[in-house]
């Protein structure tokens, strides 16, 4: 009898498990179809692409699209100009709110309770309230059409600050203490001690602002209009408003403006998906 | 150490707050012209059936968006908190969206959906319903970003909720297991009462990103067309009164009224709170 009943928990647990097996995969099939004809129709011509009825798998496997790519839009000068601007906003990020995270996480000051509620006000405001302002003192500067249009108001973050400090807090005080000891003053406990422990922080806060860097579109799509200046979101929103019928050029472009990204992803994935996990259980 | 970021913060995050302000009192018109308004703006506000259409259109958006985005994800993150072979691959393969350019995904979406060309009406056809313009009537291109929009905030979620999940000690199960508990009960007696803090995060950023939807609309829609309009929602409308229209004194207006508007929600959800979410 007792073997009978675990038999059928067995089977149970079976088909429980198959369910699971059936709907996880469905879900994936979901998540990479999209992908997969988006890398088909970049390889077909611009007919075949609305032939109808349609073709699964291109005729004739041809490169036109991305050839082309770059007569219809500065498409490398993009490439490079979304790998600068994203490169130097995450290292400003990482120096700027590590700076001020490890102050307000280490130094007691005047003015310290007020200056981080201040500072953490600013997460509160959408996005989209700052932007019109900083286009103006952008236009202001003089600075409107230049790769340092793009990252500037971005090298300053509440959000990473944030995240910065929450690391810097979960440091023990004793490491510090010692340090100042051996007369280290805050520079060098900074540099030399506290940094280098709290690299899983400088990995999140750098993967996070990779991520918004490389994939933001309302920012440079006002503050650059000249095609050279402009950054791979942008271009491909210009790409997609010129040659609205040239479905293949138009895959081609998004699929190779996501491809860095996904390879970083692959890459690097636990410090990806901890990085993101951190931010909701913190 | 702080003054570098409070210079940057302060040229390019606190000035805007109390620019936005004082400038939704004046009318801006192009090259900067300016004239005192009062309560103006706001008060074309009222009146403006666009304003109040991309109102209603964010609302809608987040009713549809924020919910099925939610359970999805705590639905893939229980079944991902099996011991079941390729989890690692299964994470990876719905994280992916996650890092994909929302801008990039708009366009291969709207290819799919595309009403003379896409794959979806040659799918609808050949199981012999009706081809349609998914993307030019307004229910229906409302329905077409919200799925976009799921499809890439699932993934995201389902990595947080996840992580919420496995922070729940064992013994909980351990001892539903003693009890003969089945893994439906377990997940809605253990995990969904411990993972509510979890819950309640992904809630409140969802649902302030969805109030602020802009790529996926901005890059799905015909510009210049009636379903813009249609579909618009209040950021899509606060850009193009701020760069197409060139009315930035109403623009303001508009950021002002939006955000206020998530502070409301988020305040409502924060005193919500309380009723439903666990914190031990």
């Amino acid at each position: 009898m007792g073997k009978m009943n675990s038999t059928i928990k067995k089977e149970k647990l079976g088909a429980g498990r198959l369910v699971i097996y059936i709907i996880l995969i469905l879900g994936c099939v979901i998540t990479l179809a999209p992908f997969l004809w988006m890398f088909l129709t970049s390889f077909k011509t611009q007919v075949e692409a609305v032939s109808i009825p349609p073709t699964i798998l291109p005729r004739q496997w041809v490169v036109t699209a991305y050839t082309t790519l770059k007569d219809k839009i500065p498409f490398f000068l993009m490439y490079w100009n979304t790998i600068i601007t994203s490169v130097i906003t995450v290292a400003g990020q990482l120096l700027f709110c590590s700076l001020a995270g490890y102050a307000f996480a280490r130094i007691h000051f005047p003015g310290r309770n007020v200056l981080f509620i201040l500072c953490l006000s600013v997460l509160m405001i959408p996005p989209s309230f700052f932007i019109l302002p900083q286009y103006i003192i952008i236009q202001r500067l003089d600075l409107s059409n230049t790769l340092h249009a793009i990252y500037l108001p971005n090298l300053f973050s509440a959000f990473g600050t944030f995240l910065m400090r929450q690391f810097f807090m979960a440091l023990p005080k004793e490491l510090e203490e010692a340090a100042r000891i051996d007369g280290c003053g805050h520079g060098r406990v900074f540099g030399r001690i506290m940094l280098p422990l709290v690299k899983p922080g400088l990995v999140s806060l750098g993967i996070l602002t990779l991520r918004f860097s490389w994939n933001n579109l309302m920012w440079p799509l006002i503050i650059n209009t000249s095609t050279e200046k402009m950054t791979l979101t942008a271009g491909l929103s210009f790409l997609q408003g010129q040659y609205l019928s040239d479905y293949p050029a138009i895959m081609a472009g998004a699929l190779l403006a996501v491809i860095p990204l996904i390879v970083l992803f692959a890459i690097f994935q636990r410090q990806f998906i901890a990085g993101i996990a951190f931010t909701g259980i913190k | 150490m702080i003054l570098p970021l409070f210079i940057g913060l302060g040229v390019f995050y606190f000035y805007p707050v109390f620019k936005v302000i004082y400038d939704s009192f004046f009318h801006v018109g192009s090259f900067n012209k300016r004239s005192f308004a009062g309560l103006g703006n706001y008060q074309d506000m009222l009146s403006d059936l666009k304003m109040w259409e991309s109102l209603g259109n964010t609302f809608l958006y987040a009713i549809i968006i924020v919910p099925l985005t939610v359970i999805l994800a705590l639905i893939l993150a229980e079944f991902l908190n099996t011991r079941i072979k390729g989890r690692n691959v299964f994470r990876v393969i719905y994280f992916i969206p996650t890092v994909t350019m929302s801008v990039a995904v708009a366009m291969m979406w709207r290819w799919i959906f595309n009403g003379d060309f896409g794959i979806l009406n040659h799918i609808v056809s050949f199981f012999g319903g009706e081809p349609q313009y998914w993307l030019s009537e307004k229910n229906s291109a409302i329905a077409c970003i919200s799925i976009v929009s799921i499809w890439m905030g699932v993934g995201l979620n389902m990595i947080i909720l996840l992580a919420g999940i496995q922070g729940i000690p064992s013994t909980y199960y351990e001892a539903a297991d003693l009890d003969g508990a089945s893994r439906i009960r377990k997940f809605f007696t253990i995990t969904v009462p411990l993972v509510t803090p979890t819950l309640f995060f992904v809630l409140i950023t969802t649902m302030i990103a969805t109030l602020q939807i802009f790529d996926v609309i901005y890059m799905m829609i015909q510009a210049k067309t009636a379903a813009l309009n249609e579909t618009q929602s209040v950021v899509v409308y606060f850009f193009r009164n701020a760069f197409e229209y060139s009315k930035k004194g109403y623009a303001s207006a508009i950021a002002v009224l939006l955000f206020v508007i998530i502070m409301i929600i988020t305040a409502f959800q924060l005193r919500l709170q309380k009723k439903w979410v666990n914190y031990d």
